[in-house]
């Protein structure tokens, strides 16, 4: 396999098995944990679940229990990794060529000048989390294999997808290659590890909210 | 030990549901609920970060319930949990965790941490992993009748003193009246006075009420302990006594976790619903007073503030009410910071007050309601749990701070309208 043909294979058939694994992991992940299900609560509600929970989905976004400079930190730095993660992927010209290419259509991109603030912006925020998680003794208790690899997997997509950019080592197809397997990796990686987290974080909150709804408390 | 151990680890997996599972596959390890934790910000030492009191019961959610952690106990690569891994654990799940849900408000993905905690207990128990003073109350409720050893006697006794102070009758076991007031050990053994308080104010406002001689007790150590079997036989007194004297409503004392075990999870630990409903005292009295019933006289010129009990307000959802009746007779009422669903734990909560051990704790993490209190320069702190009281009271004269403490109730007594004046 020359190098063309390991570039088609992994923006073709390679990227189609990510994806499956992705959807179809995620599929199984959020039905495995819907069906474990939950005893009907038979005590009298005060409130409704549904209305409560919906709310506090998007409500916990924004932290409404006084943060002290630690928590700063974590909920700023949180931020500009989310979602200049998100900017990068959705906003990179390139980005939306190739779900062109997929889906027939797509949506204006942003200036590239703009992204690569956006990625360089994201990636010392990842990197400030990262010292942050190491040096703090409370994230470093808590924290796992899990916490280091995800970093990492969430990591090299940003930082390859900057060196193609730039044109930092490697020629252009080979970093290329590269970029797609890292994101490829955390396609995969993601049903199976704690980046489950991006569809389970909002059931959580359904949760959250409707157990606290189900008694009259607006959290 | 090993059954005990096998026993404990199968009530983790029993206890794992879909909100349970779901909270654990969220955690991103952030770190947040540790400053939302009075035992944390009060001693900075990491242990005390809400999360990482479930660790090992995290551990058996990802060898029971995900791919890799079932993958890895196969080929023999995990860590399975021990015995002396929960015997770490305990000081952690019952001395510093009141249960008081302040995390849960906090974490970003949503986890209801003390949803978690309140699960892992029972598998701590299964395990043999539970508090000296915490078995020793349980026992003692199971045995006797009360946490405290309080008997149906030592009541009666309270009873004659309400009605020599009051003039009233005290009701105990009439049939047909609206309402079971039922009361918690802390009450009955350190602030009997709740009796001849709520004996004036049901007189004043025409309460049909009665007491029951076989169903007094509301403190509920099986909840505290984690023991859900413990804790709906507890429940069940109340129920069946609620039923025998066919009544109505069922008043939850000034007690927080007498108030979650009856209202919140009594009907599913004894696995039916109510014939009753369950009404907290301060819910009622704001009722009462909605409705013209219940009538104050003068103002009380004295600056108090009122301490949020937890488990009544941020997971009982009863907020305004208390406000609502201070309002009525105290123009210098100031809430302190964080008031309302966001307050601090007294620190005494979820069964720490019943756990000797954690006593030392207790007392140092204070230092919180000492700091909120002294932002507001108050007085009197006014509050509608016996626990909390007792748990101010501790920590206000452990750090030579000079406030009175009273229940809410017992203040609305103190201003009760008298009946010439109605």
């Amino acid at each position: 396999m020359n190098q063309q043909e390991l570039l088609d294979f992994v923006r073709g058939t390679g990227l189609q098995i990510a994806a499956a694994v992705f959807v179809l992991g995620m599929v199984y992940r959020m039905l495995h944990l819907m069906l474990l299900g939950r005893k009907k609560n038979l005590a009298a509600p005060r409130g409704t679940e549904w209305g409560p929970g919906l709310r506090t989905m998007w409500h916990r976004s924004i932290p409404s229990v006084g943060l002290t400079s630690r928590g700063y930190f974590i909920v700023i730095s949180g931020y500009i990794f989310h979602l200049g993660f998100l900017i990068t992927l959705l906003f990179l010209s390139q980005h939306i060529d190739l779900f062109r290419s997929v889906f027939g259509f797509g949506w204006p991109a942003l200036s590239p000048g703009l992204i690569t603030i956006t990625a360089i912006l994201t990636i010392a925020a990842m990197i400030a989390l990262l010292v942050h998680r190491y040096t703090d003794p409370v994230k470093r208790l808590i924290s796992d294999y899990q916490d280091y690899l995800t970093w990492t997997l969430t990591f090299l997509p940003l930082l390859t997808g900057i060196m193609l950019k730039q044109g930092i080592a490697l020629g252009y197809q080979q970093m290329l290659i590269v970029h797609i397997i890292t994101l490829e990796l955390l396609m995969i990686a993601t049903p199976f590890t704690k980046l489950v987290h991006m569809f389970t974080t909002f059931s959580a909150r359904w949760y959250n909210g409707a157990i606290s709804g189900f008694k009259g408390i607006k959290v | 030990m090993a059954t005990s151990l096998n026993r404990g680890v199968q009530s983790m997996i029993e206890q794992i549901d879909a909100p349970m599972a779901t909270f654990f596959s969220a955690c991103v390890h952030c770190g947040l609920c540790a400053d939302a934790c009075l035992f944390y910000t009060e001693t900075q030492d990491p242990k005390y970060t809400p999360i990482h009191k479930l660790a090992p019961m995290r551990r058996v959610w990802q060898q029971e319930f995900t791919f890799w952690g079932k993958l890895m106990s196969k080929l023999g690569l995990s860590k399975p949990v021990t015995d002396a891994e929960l015997a770490e654990w305990e000081p952690l799940v019952y001395d510093s965790c009141t249960l008081c849900g302040r995390c849960s408000l906090v974490c970003p993905v949503g986890n209801d941490i003390a949803y978690m905690v309140r699960k892992m207990r029972e598998g701590m128990v299964a395990s043999g992993h539970a508090p000296d003073g915490l078995k020793g109350a349980t026992r003692r409720a199971i045995e006797l009748g009360s946490p405290m050893g309080i008997t149906i006697k030592t009541l009666q006794a309270h009873f004659k003193h309400a009605e020599q102070e009051t003039g009233l009758v005290v009701p105990l076991d009439r049939e047909g009246a609206d309402y079971l007031l039922v009361l918690s050990s802390a009450e009955i053994a350190n602030f009997s006075e709740i009796i001849p308080a709520v004996t004036r104010i049901f007189h004043q406002a025409d309460v049909s009420w009665t007491m029951a001689s076989d169903g007094f007790e509301a403190t509920n150590s099986g909840i505290q302990i984690g023991s859900s079997d413990l804790a709906a036989e507890l429940v069940n007194r109340i129920v069946k006594a609620a039923e025998r004297l066919k009544v109505k409503y069922v008043i939850s004392p000034e007690c927080g976790h007498a108030y979650t075990a009856l209202r919140w999870e009594g009907p599913n630990l004894i696995g039916r619903p109510y014939p009753f409903e369950v009404v907290h005292i301060i819910e009622l009295l704001d009722q009462l007073r909605g409705e013209g019933r219940l009538r104050t006289t003068g103002m009380d010129d004295t600056r108090m503030t009122f301490h949020d009990p937890c488990q009544m307000v941020r997971r009982g959802g009863v907020i305004n009410q208390p406000r609502n009746l201070l309002n009525m007779f105290a123009p210098n009422f100031v809430e302190m910071p964080d008031a309302g669903v966001q307050n601090w734990c007294c620190g005494g909560g979820g069964g720490v007050s019943a756990n000797p051990r954690a006593d030392e704790l207790r007392l140092k993490v204070f230092s919180k309601k000492k700091s909120q209190l002294e932002a507001i320069d108050v007085t009197t702190v006014v509050t509608s749990c016996s626990n909390c009281r007792t748990m101010l009271e501790e920590g206000l004269e452990h750090n030579h701070m000079d406030l009175n403490v009273i229940g809410l109730t017992e203040l609305i007594a103190q201003h009760l309208a008298s009946p010439e004046k109605q």
